[in-house]
């Protein structure tokens, strides 16, 4: 077993991500259009739906800043190949760079050599998560940097509640005016640790769009802070509008009694996603 | 207003335009981002020249995908770079080089808009994220300096450009800032959505 097929699975996925932004995406932001009433805004709006639509015509990026490619694997505790994931996906990153193809982005932070193929010290990324059975679902996260740059971590106290959060939230996205390139997404962790609550953010950032959180009060938590962020009128790229978020999505774990940390973990517009499958029989298929 | 500009233009053009006007360039553009921005000024107080005029073309602040075709470069996707990282030397590089018209996304701060101010200088937004919609306006890559020092990202593209736009001048030389008018409405928002919360 080399892997060929999974390779050649997430390079699908590598390039489906990078070049068709995901139907859920798309429609929040025609609604975004749909509703906007400043001029500069809907111009913005306009700019990026009509580069989606020629990114995915043309098969080509539909942003320069094709990010730090980043995995989430579920692995099944069964599967036969636990071993070999981690360099399979570093070897389909390499293909896909060449192939797609993907600005070359890994950068030494003490050389500043950048190896010209997206490999380097710990990248790929990988998150992993055990399951049961024995399949293996691979999530491409390519993340870019103008967003992850407004990604942050704060540690509040934890009398100022779940109000408290709202506020350093809002008032977070609002400082962060076009730089992120909104409309965003907003992943919110809340809880866990400081590295916790951020990587629970990222996590939340990877449920579709309209998707509600399972737990109902959540999920009006959801909708509320999204409402209040979108009250700022910072609007597209920062230029005034309606929509300064698609959608803001909460992921949380227990915390400790002295500590409320909260992850604000921003996405573009650009949120790029796609899925991989690997059966335990070495077949393996992009799934949506 | 819309304008369609035929680069370069000199100062008393480019102190004609105004926040809120609408670009579309044709011309030359040369991408710098961090590190280029850094090469250029440094080979400036050397007292050395550079490979080509930045004053007779347009800066993008842009880390474009490109990809070796034919004897030459093709573009993939060029679409603009957070401008407030070179907040920090903009002001220097504007003195040095004098290039009419900056082009990137976010908005930058008041270190380079006193330099658009003295230079005569204008600085336009260009959809974040936009790399496919810019590549196609994108008719010929002329030249790349410093690319095996640089990379991809960071090296100078020098792009022949037709109708590249649309480009949204947000600072102008007159002291406009589109994102300072919008502070007071979105500090006034922010208050309105304190006292939701709180209520």
């Amino acid at each position: 077993m080399n892997g060929q097929k999974v390779k050649e699975a997430v390079v699908d996925a590598l390039r489906i991500a990078s070049t068709i932004l995901p139907d859920d995406v798309v429609r929040a932001l025609e609604a975004a259009r749909e509703r906007e009433t400043s001029d500069l805004g809907a111009a913005q709006l306009d700019a990026i739906l009509e580069n989606v639509g020629i990114a995915r015509e043309g098969s080509i990026p539909m942003c320069q800043d094709t990010g730090l490619q980043t995995f989430f694997v579920e692995a099944g505790a069964k599967s036969p190949f636990l071993g070999e994931i981690r360099d399979w996906l570093a070897a389909a990153v390499v293909d896909a760079t060449e192939a797609i193809p993907l600005r070359p982005n890994t950068v030494d932070p003490f050389t500043g050599a950048n190896p010209g193929d997206n490999s380097g010290r710990f990248m790929p990324y990988i998150n992993w998560e055990i399951v049961d059975g024995d399949e293996v679902k691979i999530t491409v996260l390519p993340k870019g940097g103008g967003s992850e740059n407004m990604s942050t971590v704060k540690m509040l106290p934890p009398g100022v509640g779940l109000k408290g959060i709202q506020k350093a939230v809002v008032e977070h996205i609002v400082s962060c005016q076009g730089k992120p390139c909104p409309p965003t997404v907003v992943g919110v962790g809340i809880g866990g640790g400081a590295d916790i609550a951020l990587k629970l953010g990222k996590k939340a950032v990877l449920r579709p769009i309209g998707s509600a959180h399972p737990n109902p009060e959540v999920a009006a938590y959801e909708a509320e802070l999204l409402e209040l962020i979108n009250m700022s009128g910072v609007g597209p790229m920062g230029v005034g509008g309606e929509t300064t978020s698609l959608a803001v999505h909460v992921e949380y774990a227990n915390r400790h009694p002295a500590s409320l940390p909260l992850g604000i973990l921003v996405q573009c517009w650009a949120d790029r996603r796609a899925h991989v499958l690997v059966r335990a029989d070495g077949s393996a298929e992009v799934i949506s | 207003m819309e304008r369609r500009l035929d680069l370069p233009i000199d100062e008393a053009r480019a102190r004609e335009l105004r926040v809120g006007d609408i670009l579309y360039l044709t011309g030359k553009i040369f991408t710098a981002r961090d590190e280029a921005h850094l090469t250029m000024l440094e080979v400036k107080e050397a007292g050395k020249s550079l490979p080509f005029d930045p004053g007779a073309m347009a800066l993008f602040h842009c880390g474009p995908v490109v990809r070796k075709a034919g004897g030459g470069w093709e573009v993939i996707a060029a679409g603009p770079t957070t401008s407030v990282r070179m907040e920090i030397f903009e002001d220097r590089f504007l003195e040095a080089f004098a290039p009419r018209i900056v082009i990137g996304k976010g908005g930058m701060g008041d270190r380079t808009q006193a330099g658009l101010e003295k230079v005569g200088s204008v600085y336009a937004h260009y959809t974040g994220g936009a790399g496919a919609l810019a590549a196609k306006r994108i008719e010929q890559v002329e030249d790349v300096h410093w690319l095996d020092e640089l990379g991809m990202p960071e090296a100078a593209w020098i792009f022949a450009v037709k109708d590249f736009g649309p480009l949204l001048v947000t600072m102008d030389s007159a002291g406009g800032n589109l994102y300072k008018n919008l502070e007071p409405k979105i500090a006034a928002n922010l208050e309105a959505i304190r006292a939701r919360i709180d209520g």
